[in-house]
C-alpha cells in the first residue's frame, strides 16, 4: 500500500491530483459547496475544455524547453476569422473552418522558423506575434467589415461538431478536449516522439546530436499551438454565433498556471498530459467553482496563487523523490561485491 | 602493440580561430584497446582538440585518418557515425529521464505498427541495465530509475555502455574523474580498464596524474597548443609529468624555493605570501 502511494507520487502529475483533491475538499469543508452540485456543474467543465485545449500544446513546448503565448491572441484571430469569411463574406462554414486553422499554421510557422532560427527566446518571439497578431486581427477586422465584432450562423452539421451544448449546458468542446488529451497523452507517453520531446527539454544539443530533427518537432508544436488556439476561438465563434476582436488575454496565464500545477517543470524535461489535464480542471475548479460556496468570489485570484506556489513546491519535492527512488528489494540485499 | 594499426590518427593539425592560434601541428594516434591519455593544464587547448577528434571543428590544416585513411568530418553525427563517441564531464546530459529512455534517445526501441507503433519500455530497460551490468556496475537493476539519481561514477559508466553498445571504436573521455570522489573514480577507471580489454581505443583527457597513470599506455602533454611531451608508459615519473603539465620548470623552481627558505629560516616552510609573484624573489 505504502509502495503504491510512493510510486503515484513520484509521477509528474501528483502535485495536481493533491492540488485538485485539496480545493474540493476546501471548498466543501469551508466554502459549504454541495460536492454533487459542484460535479455536475457545467461551468467549470466548460472553462476547462476551452482552457485545457490550449494548456495542452502549451505543455508540450513547456516539456520541450519552449513557451508560447501567442495563443492570447490566436483564440480572437481563430473566432473572427471564422465570422468574417462564413458570416461577413457568406462563405461555407467549410472554408472559413480552413481559413481558420491556416491562419493558426501561418502563425505557428512564424514563431517556430523565428525560434530555431534566431537564438532570441520564444518567450520574446511569440510576445512579439502576440502583440502583432493583435493588431492584425483589429486592422483586418475593421478594414474588412468596418466592425470589431461579427455575427455568423452556422448551419447544423458545424453546430453538432464544434457548437452544440450537449443536454443544454455542456459544451461539445469538452469531447474534443478529451480526445486530444488522450491522443497526445498517448503520444508523449508511449511513442518515440514523446521520448524525442523528454529528451529536446533535457538538453537541446545532445538531443540533436542524438540524431532527433529537433528543429522539426519545434516547429511542429508551435504549429500545434497556433492551430489549437484558433480552434478554440472558431469553436466559440460557432457556438455564440459571434465573435469580437478582443478577449483571448487570459488564456495565457491561466493555460501557464494549469500547466504548472500540472506538474510540468518550467525548464522543460519534465511532465505529464494527464498532470496538464489535472491541473486545468484544478484550475477550472477554483475559478469557476467558487460560486458554488460561500467565499466571495474575488478571493478565488488568492486561491490560484497560494495553490500555484503550494503546487509547484510539491512538484519540487515529488521530482526530488522520483530522482533518487530506488527499488526497496535492493536494500534488503547485501551489496554485491564490486566486480574487477 | 605498437604494430596494431591506429584506428584514428592525427598528422600535423593545426586549428586557429580566425588570428588565434589554439593548436600547433599536433600529431597523435591511438591503437585499439590502447589508452590514449591527453594530459594538459586548463587553457592548454584540451578541449579544442577533443571537438576536432569527435568532428565539431575542422582542422585548419594537417589531416585526419581512420584505419589510415584520410577523413573529414562533415559535423559531430558523421564522426559518431564512424564509431568515434565523446563522452563528457557529467555523463548523462538528460537527468530527469531515466535509464532506458536516455540510453536510446534518438533510436528508442519499438512495437505494434503503424500509428500504434509504441516505444518498447521493457526492451529499452532490459538492453540498458544489461549492457551497464556488462561493465561490472551491479548496483543498477532497474530501468525506470532516473539518470539524475545516479552517482557520478555510475551516470559516466551508463554513458561509456551506452557509446560501446551502439558500435564507439573510439572513446574519447572528457575529464571524466575530475568532478569524482576517489572511490567513483576508481570505478570509472576500472570501466575505462574493460573498454581497452573489449578493444577500444580510449582518449583519456585528464589532468589527474595519478588517474592517468593508472590507465594509460600512452601519454601526450599538451601546453599552448602544442604537444610537449609524448611518452609510453613507465617512461616518465609522476612528478616529471606534473612538471611538464605546469609548463615545465615551474614547480621545480617552486620547490626549490621553499627549500632554500627552509635552509635559512631553520627548517620553517615559508609562509604563503612569501611566495607570491616575482615580489618573493
Amino acid at each position: 500500500m505504502m509502495d503504491a502511494i510512493k510510486s503515484v507520487l513520484r509521477r509528474p502529475e501528483a502535485g495536481s491530483i493533491l492540488s485538485l483533491v485539496g480545493v474540493v475538499l476546501f471548498f466543501v469543508l469551508f466554502g459549504g459547496a454541495n460536492l454533487g452540485t459542484l460535479v455536475g456543474a457545467a461551468s467549470w467543465v466548460n472553462f476547462a475544455a476551452n482552457l485545457g485545449i490550449v494548456a495542452i500544446p502549451v505543455g508540450l513546448l513547456m516539456i520541450s524547453g519552449e513557451l508560447d503565448i501567442s495563443i492570447g491572441a490566436l483564440i480572437p484571430a481563430g473566432s473572427m476569422t471564422t465570422a468574417i469569411l462564413a458570416g461577413y463574406y457568406g462563405l461555407p462554414i467549410s472554408v472559413a473552418i480552413a481559413g481558420t486553422l491556416a491562419v493558426g499554421v501561418a502563425v505557428g510557422l512564424v514563431n517556430g522558423l523565428l525560434t530555431i532560427r534566431t537564438s532570441v527566446p520564444s518567450l520574446i518571439i511569440t510576445l512579439a506575434t502576440l502583440v502583432a497578431m493583435q493588431g492584425v486581427v483589429l486592422s483586418a477586422s475593421v478594414l474588412l467589415t468596418g466592425t470589431a465584432s461579427v455575427a455568423l450562423t452556422a448551419p447544423d452539421w458545424a453546430k453538432f461538431l464544434f457548437g452544440q451544448l450537449i443536454g443544454g449546458s455542456h459544451q461539445v468542446i469538452i469531447v474534443w478536449w478529451v480526445a486530444f488529451a488522450a491522443v497526445i497523452g498517448f503520444v508523449l507517453h508511449k511513442t518515440r516522439y514523446g521520448n524525442w520531446l523528454f529528451a529536446m527539454g533535457g538538453d537541446k544539443v545532445s538531443a540533436r546530436n542524438a540524431g532527433i530533427p529537433t528543429n522539426r518537432m519545434t516547429i511542429a508544436l508551435f504549429v500545434l499551438s497556433a492551430v489549437s488556439a484558433t480552434f478554440v476561438g472558431m469553436c466559440q465563434a460557432i457556438l455564440f454565433n459571434s465573435a469580437q476582436v478582443s478577449g483571448g488575454m487570459n488564456f495565457i496565464f491561466n493555460a501557464i498556471v494549469s500547466v504548472v500545477v500540472g506538474g510540468v517543470l518550467l525548464t522543460g524535461g519534465f511532465g505529464s498530459v494527464l498532470g496538464i489535464f489535472v491541473g486545468t480542471v484544478t484550475f477550472a475548479i477554483v475559478s469557476q467553482g467558487i460560486y458554488f460556496t460561500q467565499i466571495d468570489r474575488n478571493w478565488s485570484s488568492l486561491i490560484i496563487g497560494v495553490m500555484l506556489l503550494m503546487a509547484v513546491l510539491m512538484n519540487q519535492s515529488f521530482r526530488d523523490l522520483a530522482l533518487y527512488f530506488r527499488p526497496r528489494r535492493n536494500r534488503s540485499l547485501p551489496r554485491e561485491p564490486a566486480n574487477p | 602493440m605498437n604494430d596494431k594499426p591506429a584506428i584514428l590518427e592525427l598528422r600535423n593539425v593545426n586549428k586557429s580561430f580566425g588570428p588565434i592560434d589554439v593548436l600547433h601541428d599536433i600529431s597523435l594516434r591511438v591503437r585499439a584497446g590502447e589508452v590514449l591519455c591527453l594530459l594538459g593544464d586548463n587553457g592548454a587547448g584540451k578541449s579544442t582538440l577533443i571537438k576536432t577528434l569527435a568532428g565539431v571543428h575542422k582542422p585548419t590544416s594537417g589531416e585526419i585518418l581512420m584505419d589510415g585513411q584520410p577523413v573529414t568530418f562533415s559535423g559531430p553525427s558523421d564522426a559518431q557515425g564512424r564509431g568515434i563517441a565523446t563522452v563528457h564531464q557529467f555523463g548523462g546530459t538528460f537527468p530527469l529521464m531515466s535509464i532506458g529512455r536516455s540510453f536510446f534517445v534518438g533510436v528508442e526501441p519499438t512495437k505494434g505498427w503503424g500509428p500504434f507503433r509504441i516505444y518498447d519500455r521493457k526492451r529499452a530497460n532490459e538492453i540498458a541495465v544489461k549492457a551497464v551490468r556488462d561493465f561490472g556496475i551491479t548496483r543498477i537493476d532497474d530501468g525506470d530509475r532516473l539518470v539524475g539519481g545516479l552517482s557520478g561514477g555510475e551516470r559516466q559508466s551508463l554513458a561509456i555502455a551506452r557509446a560501446v553498445y551502439f558500435g564507439a571504436r573510439v572513446l574519447i573521455l572528457d575529464e571524466p574523474t575530475a568532478a569524482l570522489g576517489v572511490k567513483q573514480a576508481s570505478h570509472v577507471l576500472r570501466i575505462v580498464n574493460e573498454a581497452k580489454r573489449r578493444g577500444l581505443a580510449v582518449v583519456f583527457i585528464t589532468h589527474q596524474v595519478m588517474h592517468a597513470m593508472t590507465v594509460g599506455d600512452h601519454f601526450a602533454v599538451l601546453i599552448r597548443g602544442a604537444i610537449a611531451a609524448d611518452f609510453r608508459r613507465g617512461e616518465k615519473s609522476r612528478e616529471e609529468i606534473t612538471d611538464l603539465m605546469a609548463g615545465g620548470e615551474t614547480m621545480a623552481d617552486l620547490e626549490a624555493q621553499v627549500e632554500g627558505y627552509m635552509e635559512t629560516h631553520q627548517g620553517h616552510p615559508p609562509p604563503a605570501k612569501v611566495l607570491e609573484g616575482p615580489a618573493a624573489q
